[in-house]
């Protein structure tokens, strides 16, 4: 059987040293360095708000992010929020650490800038899978964002995810459009003349739509390609 | 993995699958790539050979595509590969990338008509004042050639990813689930799927939740079970409902609150979930452990294996790293007293239901030469250290094991480390580069 008893040998000493093959910057966790000796656990969590604002700007960054990515780091994050916040159910988070302009700048704005920018990240995503009920405005994008004053460093990636856009159609987009005749659609504009349509609002300031198509327009042409919408037609040969 | 070639991405492989019988075991690459290996029989002749697999077909099932609509690339990578129980001489699998399923069907040819009337042998028109006579073509034995074609192509159903694909047990029907929706598709039906799970929220803001395995019940055809990333199951019987957004039950553990971190949710996620053989348990991976789960018992796994919990420590690192986010792969053996996992430094574990004794073993030229016997590895933690134990820290979270398979009934594994494919055999252990 593969489960072998094991060799039997002496116990030794411990002779080489043990390499440190995670190369990880992890200096937030070392108790001996000295930004971490100065600042209680508060610090430790904002690092680790910061890395998963990060990580969340990085996977919406992807053309077609990683849904489970993105989903366990925005929970991860909205835990660490959680217990950032002063009046947070989960173990108290010390006082506010030696720098308190910066950490309650983070704080405070955190809260208003996390769920805006959850909310628009979230929408940003749907957009890009296409099934989006909201038309993402992709001309007032602009460069990204910087805060007007002297707002620390890190709020800068909190403005890049960003503004909260409103929703001016919740639902009922595609009742628009029921009546759009699909053989419209069934035309050459499908050839790769057609691949400026960017869908990533992030990539800079909006593009120029194709005259013929807009923005709602190819969401529901998308929800009729992936079958959400009932065929007029079986599928056409571009497919 | 022929050697000459320089090892590339394209090359990592992405799953791997053997038959039902065993006598085949596929591999999908990065690449859009499937390997097929066959067993040789055992003969008398060679009996060192002791029925080693190789190669027995190559091809492309998938390519790389662009969609022009949503101006995105789509990954050829295989995500899964599942095999069609046989039913004639040839061999069907489906294999899928991130979007798109498909039929393939192999046959094997060994013979090969000759003595045509009109061509000459190389396919040639023969010149006709030269026939004289007619005759009748003949079979005749040539070299095996294996083909392999594709029959079916499922595209359209998903707009995210596809996570997994299961062959029902009725032979006529599979189910493919991405991040959100679960469909089921008949075998012989390409331009329609019956959509059995969506928990798309309608707001997708408020999407907290996906789908990360699923998987059909091995004889109860309406049966079927999927994962969340947030570490529960539902089983659901596509009897009650033709929509099973409602569980007919959920299994799922509660936090252990003296293990509770920022990082409980990630680690909960289940990256793999497999009935066992008799129908009665499934096994689930999550980050850290490995659970056996009672159909009968929605309220706690019934056991529970550490993988690697020396690593709970490192939760943080492994965050930065995304190595938390690794979805590895858990697999039964025949009899279902048996599990195997993989985990880092190219180590996978294995965990003997009965005995309960684990034990750790390397994928790794430099570890097993062939028909050597493995030897079992140790991660010390701190304390005293035996030579040849590896050191937490000294694990190389680059050799990642995501992929293992067991053979049906034997007890031959199938390893992938990365580009590289491991069999090893019991008694007689015979590995392949």
């Amino acid at each position: 059987m593969m489960l072998s008893k094991g060799l039997k040998r002496k116990r030794e000493e411990e002779e080489e040293e043990e390499k440190e093959a995670l190369a990880v910057d992890t200096w937030w966790l070392d108790p001996g360095h000295p930004a971490v000796a100065q600042a209680p656990p508060a610090v430790a969590s904002s690092s680790l708000f910061d890395l998963s604002v990060l990580k969340l700007h990085h996977s919406l960054r992807q053309s077609e992010p990683d849904l489970r990515h993105l989903v366990l780091v925005v929970n991860t994050l909205r835990r660490i929020q959680a217990s950032m916040a002063p009046t947070a159910a989960l173990p108290p988070v010390p006082s506010p650490p030696t720098a308190p302009g910066i950490a309650d700048n983070l704080l405070a704005s955190s809260d208003a800038a996390l769920s805006a920018s959850m909310a628009s990240l979230l929408e940003d995503l749907s957009h890009i899978e296409g099934l989006s009920q909201a038309p993402q405005p992709l001309v007032d994008e602009g460069p990204p964002g910087r805060p007007t004053g002297g707002a620390p460093p890190s709020l800068g990636a909190l403005d890049l995810l960003g503004p909260a856009t409103g929703c001016l159609l919740d639902d009922g987009l595609e009742g628009l459009f029921e009546d759009i005749d699909t053989s419209m659609y069934d035309s050459e504009l499908w050839a790769p003349a057609s691949e400026g349509h960017k869908s990533s609002p992030e990539d800079g300031p909006g593009k120029e739509e194709a005259p013929e198509l807009d923005e709602a327009e190819l969401d529901y042409l998308m929800d009729v390609l992936v079958g959400t919408q009932a065929l007029e037609r079986p599928p056409g040969p571009g497919r | 993995m022929p050697s000459h070639r320089m090892p590339s991405e394209a090359d990592i492989i992405s799953t791997v699958e053997f038959n039902h019988t065993g006598e085949l075991l596929a591999t999908g690459d990065k690449g859009g790539r499937v390997v097929i290996f066959q067993r040789e029989p055992e003969s008398k002749n060679a009996p060192h050979s002791q029925g080693e697999y190789d190669v027995y077909s190559t091809f492309q099932s998938h390519e790389p595509e662009f969609d022009y609509l949503k101006s995105l690339e789509i990954e050829e990578k295989i995500n899964k590969i599942k095999w069609l129980p046989q039913q004639n001489a040839a061999h069907s699998l489906l294999s899928t990338n991130d979007k798109t399923i498909k039929l393939w069907k192999i046959t094997e040819r060994d013979k090969r008509p000759e003595g045509y009337n009109l061509k000459d042998e190389e396919g040639k028109l023969k010149d006709l004042s030269t026939v004289t006579s007619l005759q009748v073509p003949v079979l005749k034995p040539m070299d095996l050639m294996v083909e392999v074609s594709p029959r079916r192509v499922f595209a359209n159903g998903h707009t995210y990813h596809i996570n997994s694909i299961s062959v029902n047990s009725d032979c006529e029907t599979y189910m493919s689930a991405d991040d959100l929706r679960i469909n089921l598709w008949h075998l012989a039906i390409t331009d329609r799927s019956f959509n059995i799970v969506d928990i798309k929220p309608a707001n997708m803001e408020d999407l907290t939740e996906v789908i990360t395995a699923s998987e059909f019940h091995p004889h109860h055809c309406n049966l079927f079970v999927y994962s969340s990333s947030k570490g529960s199951l539902r089983l659901c019987d596509m009897r009650a409902a033709a929509l099973c957004d409602k569980h007919s039950k959920l299994f799922e553990e509660p936090e252990d609150p003296s293990n509770r971190s920022f990082f409980s949710e990630i680690i909960s996620s289940v990256s793999d979930v497999k009935f066992s053989h008799s129908g009665r348990y499934m096994l689930t991976r999550d980050y850290l452990t490995v659970k056996v789960w009672d159909l009968n018992m929605e309220a706690r796994p019934i056991e529970t294996y550490q993988v690697h919990d020396y690593l709970r420590s490192k939760l943080c690192s492994l965050y930065e790293n995304d190595c938390i986010f690794d979805k590895f792969e858990c697999a039964w053996n025949g009899s279902d007293s048996v599990i195997m996992t993989g985990a880092y430094n190219n180590f996978f574990r294995m965990f003997d239901r009965n005995t309960k004794r684990d034990v750790t073993l390397e994928a790794s030229r430099e570890s097993s030469k062939p028909r050597a016997v493995l030897k079992p590895r140790r991660v010390c933690v701190g304390g005293k250290r035996r030579r040849d134990d590896i050191s937490v820290d000294s694990l190389d979270f680059t050799k990642k094991i995501l992929h293992t398979a067991w053979h049906p009934a034997e007890n031959i594994i199938a390893i992938a480390a990365t580009n590289n494919l491991y069999i090893f055999q019991d008694k007689v252990n015979s590995d392949m580069h």
